[in-house]
């Protein structure tokens, strides 16, 4: 028989901000090769996403459960009540009623509790992220009565409530797929909110899957899971032929590259500095930063203060085509993250034959041995590792090589094989 | 590169030799006596790289006294080799037989021997290897007897170089040899536990027809990779008297076989073989890209070192050339033996590569300064007596 499951997500190719939605992606697909079945939750779908694999619904378009005869008594059961206190009148239609007063009377978001029964998502991270977790929540509550399924899958902290909910209305398992954790986005800065929603989850979940040993043991230790339901299933990458193709290059010059978001936890400063080394050594290289976030301007300043801008380049935000292009013109990428639960940029990079280096703090890093790996802090062994993919082709050479072939035996589908057998456990101890 | 020119990681290679001689002494202890106690009838030999010799001397110099004890029972006889364990033999440059000559010089220093075996590192030899070694004059040399590198010929024999007759090859007995090393302390193995009884009847039996038996092995087996709860030092005591009582065998150093016996084929090996791996070759060195760029390059400079005056850039240069910087770069698969053998410092093959080129490197631009210093310096030599004579 096959098992059904209902997926909760917050985003799905073609609409992605990060790694969530395209793990998200290859995951059903791998899962639907092996007879599983699946019913995927997110908010505002766009209506052309890739259907063929899963059959997508639009949050936006489900009503919501208060409206629904007869359910109502089922919300008492609901015990999330503590992400935060102005979410809480949502949960009953008394409170409900009067957050609707209180925010008539300040006549803030008046657009947002709207009265129809729809609720329009922005599916994006914004200001009212708080609101649309808990909305999302009670859309799933409604789902998850009129829907048939074996279990709950839910990805990322934005979804966890859903998922919470929906098993304590269906009574269905519940499994949450941590695919990054409060601490890896904030450093020790932690949001006191999301933490609370991610424990939330990981506590009433019955099977906690984590990218990377490197998260699992942050579920483990930061969170207080038991270790026994804490289970690591590493990501893999889409195998898209034709990537490797050779390309007219602009510059006569070896390009180091960095990719990703601009931001404390990718590392930017630790790639500037190892730049700054390596240039003295062997000048004739040029360096590129892709990407925008909140370290861009202070990187910039870094680069012009030790003098090497006409070495050092930034692209800004690259999507699509131009990612694909960068790693063409790529001789050596480089991935500094301090903290990066799995990683999946190297290895779009390594499919296309560049031989990358890696920080050891990263969750790809267990899985990958034909990368060069490096402590992110230990800028002398970044610069060591960079000069020497420059300066000895047999090491470019044999990197590169290997790491192409390791990239693409990387299949979802194993992937997608461990993952069933958890479904198929948990539904059978439930 | 290019600031400190300490190559050598000291304190692990002081930790390691002290763990290593802790757990060898006991089988030092036990060989002396065992000679002592069948008066010279029980005999062993030994191979001990120069740079092992120069850790222990700093670290564990009791452990030297106790090779000096049983230097002295006559029943003990050292062999040469590379002094610092290297790959000379496989470059076309004359470092090999420099290295040689130098442990030899060590062996006599210490042990007052003047070896006539030699042992290369890991028992690499190839033809035109042994060639090399009897034009040194050595009369025998130690190689791998393995099935796949014989065919049919039985490792239990003595044979001679394929080019120079002069030099005989006493060749591994690999499954003899492997039964103690690999396989003592093993219990999913079939024949566990190996007693000193059962190993004897099995020599009796493969060796029938044949007309002698070598048994080489790693020293670290005995206390290191075995250790003293396995049962290794029980069954190390009873085997001499189970093979005494068999009345069929008698213990010789491999110059004594060499003496006592005549071969009887030459060996052709034209492709060097080693002892390690199931292919029994020496692509775990020379078998990548890596490898054979950091060679290339590492012997690239040699007639420059050669032509230095310093003592100190000619021993790191001899230093860098030790065959373990090769083998922590290969990309082989490990097999489960070779993992507790060769333990490296490096947590991939990529990093061990990456921080021998930048160590290369910047040897190479000592070398160069080096050099640049020493001719100027002798350039004002001879200009000083031309001034003289006018």
């Amino acid at each position: 028989m096959s098992i059904r499951v209902l997926m909760f997500g917050w985003e799905f190719p073609p609409h992605i901000a990060g790694g969530l939605g395209t793990a998200c992606y290859g995951l059903t697909k791998g899962l639907a090769n092996h007879d599983i079945q699946i019913l995927f939750v997110m908010p505002k779908a766009g209506g052309d996403e890739d259907q063929s694999a899963v059959r997508i619904i639009n949050a936006s378009d489900v009503e919501m459960l208060e409206h629904i005869p007869g359910q109502n008594i089922r919300w008492e059961n609901v015990n999330f009540m503590e992400i935060s206190s102005n979410l809480v009148p949502y949960m009953t239609p008394d409170v409900f009623e009067k957050a609707v007063q209180e925010s008539i009377c300040t006549k803030e978001n008046t657009d947002k509790i709207s009265f129809t029964n729809k609720y329009q998502f922005s599916g994006k991270y914004g200001t009212n992220l708080m609101e649309e977790v808990a909305r999302y929540a009670m859309i799933a509550g409604t789902i998850a009565s009129q829907q048939q399924f074996d279990i709950i899958h839910a990805h990322d902290w934005l979804t966890y409530t859903a998922g919470v909910v929906a098993k304590q209305i269906s009574g269905k398992p519940l499994v949450i797929h941590v695919h990054a954790t409060e601490f890896d986005r904030s450093g020790e800065n932690v949001n006191q909110q999301v933490y609370d929603i991610e424990r939330f989850g990981m506590e009433n979940a019955d099977r906690v899957i984590t990218v990377s040993n490197l998260t699992r043991n942050i579920v483990i230790n930061r969170y207080g899971i038991n270790p026994a339901k804490v289970i690591t299933v590493h990501n893999a990458v889409d195998f898209q032929p034709g990537n490797s193709g050779k390309e007219e290059r602009p510059l006569k010059e070896k390009i180091v590259t960095f990719l990703g978001r601009i931001t404390y936890q990718k590392g930017p400063e630790y790639f500037i500095e190892a730049a700054y080394k390596v240039l003295k050594k062997y000048p004739n290289v040029r360096f590129v930063m892709a990407g925008s976030g909140d370290m861009l301007g202070k990187s910039i300043r870094r680069v012009a203060q030790l003098k090497m801008a006409t070495r050092f380049h930034f692209t800004g935000f690259l999507k699509g085509d131009d990612v694909q292009r960068m790693f063409r013109y790529s001789d050596v990428y480089v991935m500094p993250s301090v903290s990066e639960p799995f990683g999946i940029s190297p290895l779009e990079a390594m499919r296309t034959g560049v031989p990358s280096i890696i920080s050891k703090q990263s969750g790809v890093a267990e899985v990958l041995k034909h990368s060069i790996k490096v402590d992110y802090w230990d800028v002398d062994a970044l610069a060591d590792a960079i000069y020497a993919l420059l300066s000895y082709p047999a090491l470019s050479k044999v990197v590169g090589e290997a790491g192409q072939e390791e990239v693409n035996n990387l299949k979802w589908d194993n992937a997608a094989i461990k993952i069933k057998h958890i479904y198929e456990e948990v539904i059978h101890n439930n | 590169m290019g600031k400190r020119h300490d190559y050598f990681d000291d304190y692990t290679n002081a930790a390691t030799i002290k763990r290593i001689s802790e757990h060898c002494s006991p089988m030092n202890q036990l060989l002396l006596e065992l000679i002592h106690q069948y008066e010279g009838r029980f005999k062993v030999s030994f191979s001990i790289s120069g740079s092992a010799l120069e850790q222990l001397e700093l670290h564990s110099p009791e452990s030297i006294k106790s090779f000096q004890e049983l230097a002295k029972t006559g029943c003990v006889e050292f062999l040469a080799e590379t002094y610092y364990h290297t790959l000379a033999s496989l470059s076309d440059t004359d470092e090999f037989e420099n290295q040689v000559k130098q442990h030899v010089q060590k062996m006599q220093e210490l042990f007052g021997q003047t070896p006539t075996v030699l042992r290369n590192s890991s028992l690499i030899y190839s033809d035109e290897i042994g060639e090399r070694v009897a034009r040194m004059g050595f009369k025998g040399m130690l190689t791998d007897g393995a099935k796949h590198v014989l065919g049919w010929k039985s490792p239990n024999f003595l044979y001679t170089n394929a080019i120079n007759p002069k030099l005989k090859l006493l060749l591994k007995n690999a499954r003899l040899s492997d039964d103690i090393t690999l396989h003592f302390a093993d219990k999913t193995w079939s024949e566990w536990p190996l007693t000193a009884e059962k190993y004897a009847d099995w020599l009796q039996g493969s060796t029938a027809k044949s007309e002698i038996v070598n048994l080489f092995m790693n020293y670290e087996t005995f206390g290191e990779y075995l250790s003293a709860d396995s049962g290794i030092f029980d069954f190390m005591r009873y085997l001499p008297q189970e093979l005494f009582a068999r009345d069929e065998f008698e213990f010789l150093t491999p110059s004594e076989v060499i003496q006592k016996h005549q071969p009887i084929a030459p060996l052709h090996i034209p492709y060097p073989i080693s002892w390690v791996d199931e292919e029994r070759d020496i692509t775990s060195w020379l078998g990548n890209e890596l490898q054979t760029e950091a060679f290339e390059e590492l012997y690239k400079i040699q007639a420059k070192v050669k032509s230095l005056d310093s003592k100190s850039l000619k021993k790191d240069y001899e230093r860098l050339q030790a065959s373990e910087h090769f083998y922590y770069m290969r990309t082989k698969l490990f097999t489960n033996n070779e993992v507790r053998r060769n333990v490296s410092p490096y947590e991939s093959p990529y990093e061990a590569f990456i921080n021998y080129m930048n160590v290369l490197s910047d040897f190479t631009c000592q070398v160069e300064e080096a050099l640049k210093e020493q001719n100027t310096k002798s350039r004002k030599n001879d200009t000083h007596p031309q001034k003289g004579n006018k």
